[in-house]
């Protein structure tokens, strides 16, 4: 990897080491969306179980709403926080050490637990296509996900550049993939298969009525989930205020453009009764769109896109936890230890190499749908923060007093529509995950415990705030 | 015994692999540089010089 001048001087003189600026807005776009479009090729047709092909649309479409508001939120607030731990430093900035502790174990665990669920899938898909080529017997998945994780690791360690920049090819082939099935099944350019009017009509349109829309808002967010996952580049592009409000609205453009696209593939080529079991029915419902086409260029197009989406999500989440675990060892929160940067390849390392073993843990001996609720859950309470943190940044620091390289529009009716949608989503999470819910919620209470009755005493309070930013307002 | 048997070996062997770049890595640069130098990065540094901030009615910075 190549070193700038100012780097190598800066490094030379004894300052310090830090991570390596070289990424562009097309980095930032393909780490935001490489985490999340897995979720356009699995995991959202839960929604149609819960609730049918309307209320999977509804969802998709309330969901969309959210999370545009935390793409606005993010690239406000984390355009003049240039720095890694995304949420987490922009909570210590902004609140509090509490609450940023909180938000980054949210940021770690639901990074994670999403990687160790994306390795689960490769293992599946790995042993699909073995069946498929005529393999008898099932394959053993472990060494598959062992090995996901290991070569990402390594790509991760070896250097951000790299690492952003495969996901920015395999990200932009998988979105290619959707792209390209939509045009080739609607009646624009293709032969027009679609039925959504035999599908969707009678008792099909909304099965459980409205409460199965409410229902369906649980996995709605899986179409976008990750999006937020942007700013932890902060400290790696070269240009902070300009590529990380670039890269994250053109992130949640494209999965508004992805998810709609998927669902009008989806809910017009497959009953809901079948897409809408994503174990014994479509586990991968694009790659179901596929095979009902007949195509076997449009199979094979969408098997890649299916893996590649999956590798391309392991992969942004172990740049973002580890970037999050990072910043947390940097400032003390956790031990010192973690805050090293590697002084060739200028990544993490030790905080790269110690979530690889954890990650390994909850892949090979947790199931996949407890995996994954733990990481919506961590993500759904950090998207709550997010609202709170704004009305707080606004207020501490109006817009006459920080150049901000983008400026939200409406404020705060997108901080109030988030928190409102939020609590829609707790709601529905509650329904079919309590249990999980509330303990997740005390495990974050036993660990803010701990923090602030032992670890805060290792804080160096002072060497945390290095924002040139003025005091601020009421201070 | 077939192809995908042989596979999921090469899976293993590869996993191994980089698992073991990782750690001979990781073993040769924390026993080359001191750990003041390792852990010396510090947040905000570079945007510092980089990013110019407006002050307006603030009397100084945190």
């Amino acid at each position: 990897m190549a070193h700038s001048d100012m780097d190598v001087d800066h490094t030379a003189h004894g300052q310090s080491m830090g991570l390596l600026r070289v990424l562009g807005p097309a980095h930032v776009w393909a780490l935001g969306v490489g985490i999340v479009l897995v979720g356009e090729y699995m995991g959202w047709n839960f929604a149609v179980g819960k609730g049918g092909a309307y209320a999977a649309l509804i969802a998709c479409w309330f969901a969309g709403v959210l999370y545009s508001c935390v793409a606005m939120i993010d690239s406000e607030v984390t355009s003049t926080v240039a720095a890694a731990g995304g949420q987490y430093t922009q909570a210590k900035h902004i609140i509090g050490p509490l609450m940023a502790f909180n938000v980054g174990l949210y940021l770690v665990f639901a990074y994670t637990m999403l990687e160790a669920g994306n390795a689960i899938t490769l293992g599946f898909l790995v042993d699909t296509v073995a069946g498929m080529t005529g393999h008898e017997g099932g394959l053993d998945q472990r060494p598959f996900i062992v090995l996901a994780i290991m070569f990402l690791a390594w790509l991760n360690y070896r250097g951000v550049l790299a690492t952003l920049t495969f996901n920015l090819v395999i990200t932009a082939i998988a979105f290619v993939a959707i792209i390209t099935i939509f045009l080739a099944t609607s009646p624009l350019l293709g032969a027009g298969e679609m039925l959504h009017k035999d599908l969707m009509s009678g008792q099909a349109s909304l099965p459980y009525g409205w409460l199965g829309i409410l229902a369906a808002m649980h996995f709605g967010l899986w179409y976008y989930l990750g999006i937020e996952g942007t700013t932890q580049a902060a400290e790696e592009v070269r240009s902070p205020a300009r590529s990380l409000p670039f890269g994250t609205l053109a992130g949640i453009m494209t999965l508004l453009i992805a998810a709609t696209l998927t669902w009008y593939v989806c809910a017009g080529l497959m009953p809901w009764e079948y897409l809408g079991d994503g174990v014994n029915g479509a586990v991968a419902p694009l790659f179901s769109a596929a095979q009902i086409t007949g195509s076997s260029a449009l199979v094979w197009l969408l098997g890649i896109g299916t893996l590649f989406a999956t590798l391309a999500s392991a992969n942004g989440c172990i740049n973002d936890a580890s970037r999050a675990w990072f910043s947390m060892g940097r400032d003390h929160y956790l031990p010192a230890w973690f805050g090293a940067v590697h002084p060739v390849y200028r990544t993490p390392y030790r905080a790269i190499i110690f979530l690889v073993p954890i990650a390994l843990i909850f892949a090979l001996g947790a199931p996949l749908d407890q995996v994954i609720t733990f990481s919506i859950l961590s993500g759904l309470l950090g998207y709550t923060f997010m609202p709170i943190n704004m009305i707080m940044f606004r207020k501490k620091w109006p817009l006459d007093t920080i150049k901000r390289g983008y400026e939200h529009p409406l404020h705060p009716l997108p901080a109030i529509s988030l928190m409102a949608l939020c609590s829609v989503t707790y709601f529905a999470v509650f329904l079919g995950y309590g249990t999980q819910l509330i303990a997740m919620i005390g495990f974050y209470i036993v660990v803010s415990l701990w923090f602030h009755f032992w670890r805060y005493r290792f804080v160096k309070r002072a060497d945390q705030f290095t924002m040139p930013w003025p005091r601020p307002r009421g201070y | 015994m077939d192809t995908w048997n042989y596979i999921e070996y090469g899976a293993w062997g590869l996993s191994a692999l980089f698992g073991l770049l990782i750690v001979i890595d990781w073993i040769k640069i924390d026993t080359t540089y001191s750990e003041e130098m390792l852990t010396s990065s510090r947040e905000g540094v570079l945007e510092a010089m980089t990013e110019k901030h407006k002050l307006e009615g603030g009397d100084g910075t945190f």
